[in-house]
This record gives structure tokens, sequence and C-alpha cells, in this order.
């Protein structure tokens, strides 16, 4: 029992982080049909904005000696201010091109993300000890559950609702749902497409940042690849949850951590190394079975 | 003063010419119906009107604005409703989200949200069905309950033009006479100015008012549409033989 609510928690928690990488990636998808493959780098560079910038090992610890309720707001407002000074700044000029197009200039302006961040603190993983108290485990049925990880579920929960109340509830929200299904229409309807694409990305931001926050507490480090593994499965997730349906992002998000999670705990020890490689295998089934993806979207019209 | 004013308009897809050098201008409260075969560039002088293909030569005046290349969101705020060819309702919405996209552009203006809700209202009485199923997902409705739907959305956005291109496409016979019954009721209930996109010239003949006839990106024929459609003229311009 125990060890069974144990793998439950992992599973979970694992699935929380994709499940919010993956909305992250399809609610810009779903606004402008742009693949960002820089959020895995806005991610990196959120954790990095709690240090001073240094190139030696010990890392100066800046923002993140802040007391929690004011390191949250900060590391959420930087994420959110990079995505949107991304938008601003490189995708802007590419609203008319073609979706390769975006997706390449995403590739770049990762690299150039990534490569600031190199220049800045050097390419050694830095120690950040990040909220310490949230590594204690806590006692639940005869499991023990690091705290992090309940926070981690709790806040993904928080997230899921808060976002979903927030398309559903309001006006914004309405008119970036018209805009995702069909932009051009949404915009002959006076719904303004600048406002509309820097929400996104300024959510998409604040998504990425609540990941680093998570990642950050949960390793301790601060290493300017650490975004691009749960990118690669927040992409994989968009992908198997039908481009653009952020109910399938999150779905999928849930399903990739479930079974990477238990394949985690079935496989014999010595399969164990190519955990990967079997979780990959599953993505492949499904993509041959439903290559919609799990829940479509509907509109996937020509955009702006 | 015009209403809609279009001097000398062309719209071009890379090399492709779609419009050529078109000029015309709408009075406020005419009905216009533009006709003309497929290819006409019926589809592509709209979509330059709304803003979503910039015209590549020309001028459009709009409402006492000079809306060349200005954006669709702005032109809509200028008081153009746009009801694109096969009909574009936000399958995922539910009707009421659907009707109430549009009524954003207003919220600077000081009681939007009333006269929103009694625009609601109206559009409801005029379409009873979609206030039926007003909670329903706009993807699960018919072909002709979606036509009304856009329709009702383009109404919502409380405009001074609506464009429509074709809404009899893809419909029963019946179920377009039943989208013109209500667009003709609409007619005498409010001040509207409409501009209609038909392939064929029946429609505009049962309705009345002023046609154009397009063909090969110009205009051919400019008049009374009954007097126009029995002519031997239209007949002769619309299939091409015999230059007019």
């Amino acid at each position: 029992m125990g060890s069974l609510l144990q793998v439950l928690f992992d599973a979970l928690s694992l699935g929380s982080l994709y499940a919010l990488g993956a909305l992250g990636i399809a609610l810009i998808f779903g606004v402008m049909r742009l693949v960002n493959f820089a959020h895995g780098d806005v991610i990196a560079a959120c954790v990095f904005a709690l240090l001073w910038p240094s190139v030696d090992a010990v890392a100066i610890i800046f923002a993140g000696n802040l007391p929690w309720y004011l390191l949250v707001p900060f590391v959420l407002a930087f994420g959110a201010a990079l995505s949107v000074a991304c938008e601003a700044l490189v995708f802007r000029r590419f609203r008319r091109a073609n979706p390769a197009t975006m997706m390449i200039a995403s590739f770049a302006l990762g690299f150039v993300i990534r490569y600031f961040l190199l220049m800045l603190f050097s390419s050694r993983p830095k120690s950040v000890s990040l909220l310490p108290a949230l590594s204690q485990p806590v006692e639940i049925l005869g499991a023990r559950i690091p705290l992090l990880q309940l926070i981690t579920i709790a806040v993904t929960m928080a997230v899921l609702f808060g976002l979903t109340a927030f398309l559903r509830r309001t006006r914004f929200g309405l008119e970036m749902r018209a805009a995702a299904e069909n932009f051009t229409m949404a915009r002959m309807l006076g719904v303004r497409a600048n406002r509309v694409i820097m929400g996104a990305f300024a959510l998409s931001g604040a998504l990425a940042a609540a990941i680093a926050l998570i990642l950050g507490s949960q390793t301790g480090t601060a290493n300017i690849m650490m975004g691009a593994s749960v990118m690669l499965m927040a992409f994989i997730a968009t992908v198997i949850g039908g481009m653009g349906s952020l109910a399938g992002a999150v779905l999928a998000g849930f399903l990739l951590g479930a079974v990477a999670t238990v394949m985690q705990v079935i496989l014999p020890p010595e399969a164990r190394a190519f955990r990967d490689a079997f979780v990959y295998g599953a993505v492949i089934l499904v993509l041959i079975f439903r290559p919609q993806g799990l829940l479509s979207a509907r509109g996937t019209r020509e955009r702006v | 003063m015009s209403l809609l004013a279009l001097s000398n308009v062309s719209v071009r897809y890379g090399r492709l010419v779609a419009v050529r050098g078109i000029t015309f201008s709408l009075g406020e409260g005419e009905i216009l119906f533009i006709t003309g075969p497929n290819g006409a560039g019926k589809s592509s002088l709209l979509r330059a009107i709304a803003g979503v293909t910039p015209p590549s030569g020309g001028r459009i005046d709009f409402a006492d604005h000079d809306i060349t290349g200005r954006a669709p969101e702005d032109i809509a705020r200028f008081g153009l409703a746009m009801v694109p060819e096969g009909r574009d309702a936000f399958g995922g919405l539910t009707i009421e989200e659907n009707l109430m996209v549009g009524t954003g552009m207003h919220s600077a203006t000081r009681g939007w949200k009333a006269r929103a809700a009694t625009e609601l209202e109206a559009v409801y009485a005029t379409f009873p069905i979609l206030k039926d199923r007003r909670h329903a997902q706009a993807g699960l409705l018919s072909g002709g309950q979606q036509q009304m739907l856009v329709i009702g959305r383009a109404l919502m956005t409380n405009p001074r033009l609506v464009a429509i291109d074709e809404p009899s496409l893809g419909l029963a016979p019946n179920i377009t006479d039943q989208v013109y019954e209500r667009l003709t009721a609409l007619l005498a209930m409010r001040k509207l100015t409409l501009l209609i996109v038909e392939q064929s010239s029946t429609r505009a003949m049962m309705v009345g008012g002023r046609m154009m006839l397009m063909r090969g990106g110009e205009i051919l024929l400019d008049g009374d549409a009954r007097a126009l459609g029995q002519s031997e003229a239209m007949q002769a311009a619309y299939f091409g033989y015999g230059e007019p």
C-alpha cells in the first residue's frame, strides 16, 4: 500500500511538471501556430534569475534569498516578462511567416538565451538551496512523500483550475479561446491580435517560471540545460495530446509522467537505464494509432 | 456621403491578380449583391475590405476613415461586420459565447454590458433556435443554424455594414430561404447596410436592391438587381460570351 502510494505520488508530481510545460507550449501554439522551442530555455533563465551573475562555482544567491511570498511572484513575473520580450523582439517579426520558419526562429532564440546564460554564469551547474523546508518528507498512510511533491501536485491543480476559470469566465479568456480556434475570424470581431498573443506569452512564461521553481527546489541545482529535458517531454505531451488542445496537453503530460514512473518500477533493473526508450516507444505507438493526438484541437485553420 | 468607397482597389496573391482596380461606393442603407462565377475575385474583394488581405493598390474608405491596410480589428471597430464564407463559427465555444466575442471591442464605452445584453435578446428574438440551444457547442449546430449564428454574431457588434460571403453556400434551398427571410426581416427592423456575395443572381433578384457582376477581378455590370437579372447582358457577362 505504502509503496503503491509512493509510485502514485511520483507519477503525479512528474506528470505535473510535464503538464505545466505542455500547457505553456500548447497555449502559444493555440493562438499563433508556433511551436516554441525556446520554452525550455525560458525555464532555465527563470532559475538563474535567482542568482547574481558570476562564473564562480559557488552561486551568489540574489533573489533566491527573498522570503517565499516575494520570491514566487518575482520569478513568475520574471518568466512572464521574459516570454513577452521574446514575443515583442523576435516572434512578432515572424507573424506572417510559415510555422516552420517560426519554429526555427524559436530554436535560434533558445540558443541565444542559453548562451547568454552561459556567458553570465558559465556551464558549471550551481547549487541553489531554494526553499529547503520543502524537501522534508511527510508521512501519508505509511508512505513517506516529500512535501515538495505534494506542493507540486497542489500547485499544478491550482494552476489548472485557475487557468480553466480564467479561460471560461473572463472576457480575455473568451477572446483567447476564440482566437485559438480561428484567429482571423476573432480579429474580424474586433479581438486585438497583439493583446491576445501577448497574453498567451505572458501566461506561458509564468508557467515556465512555475516549472523553474519546482525544478530548482527539487534538484537544488541551477544548470543551463535544465529546461531542455522537461521541454522535450512537454513537447511530446502537446503532440500526443493533440497540438493546441489545452486539455489534451495536460492529460498527455500526466500520462507521460505515469508511464515513465511505472516503467521505472516494472522494468527489470538492467533495463531501467533504457527507460526513456520504452517511454518514447509508447509515444510512437500512440501516434501510429491516433496521429491527430488524443484530443485534437478544433481550429486547424491558417493563423494571422 | 457614402459609407463605403473603394477607388481603384487591386488585390494580388504573389503574381496572381485577384481583383483589378475596382472602384465603387455604397451608401448608407443600401443592399448590394456582388455576384459572379467562381474565381471572379468576390471573396478576395471582401477580404480586402475587411483588412484580412491588404489591397496591393488603391484606397478603401469606410465610415469616414481611410482603412487601406488597417488591421481587421480596427476596421471592425469602425463598424464593419464580416460574415466569411464557410460560416466560421467557433465550434468549441457555446452559442452564447460565440455571440459575445464581438461585443468586447466596445468595452471602452460606457454601458456596453447593458447594450450587449439587449443586443443578445434582440438576436435571440430574431433567431429563436439559438436561444433554445444557447449553451450548446456551436460545432454541433446544423449548417443553417450556424449561418444564423454567424449572422447573429455579426449583428452583436452593432455594425453599420454587414458583409456576408455566400450565405447560401452548402445550404439546402429551403434553409437558404429561411436565412434570407430572417435577413430581410432584420432590414425592416433596423438601419443596416448590407453587402452580400453570391455566385448566382437568383437571390438578388428575389430580395431586390443593387447588383454588381464581377468576373476576372473586374466589375462588368452595376445596376438594379431585378432589371439586371433579366437582361441579356447579364447572361453574356456571367458566362463570358460577347464582351459587354
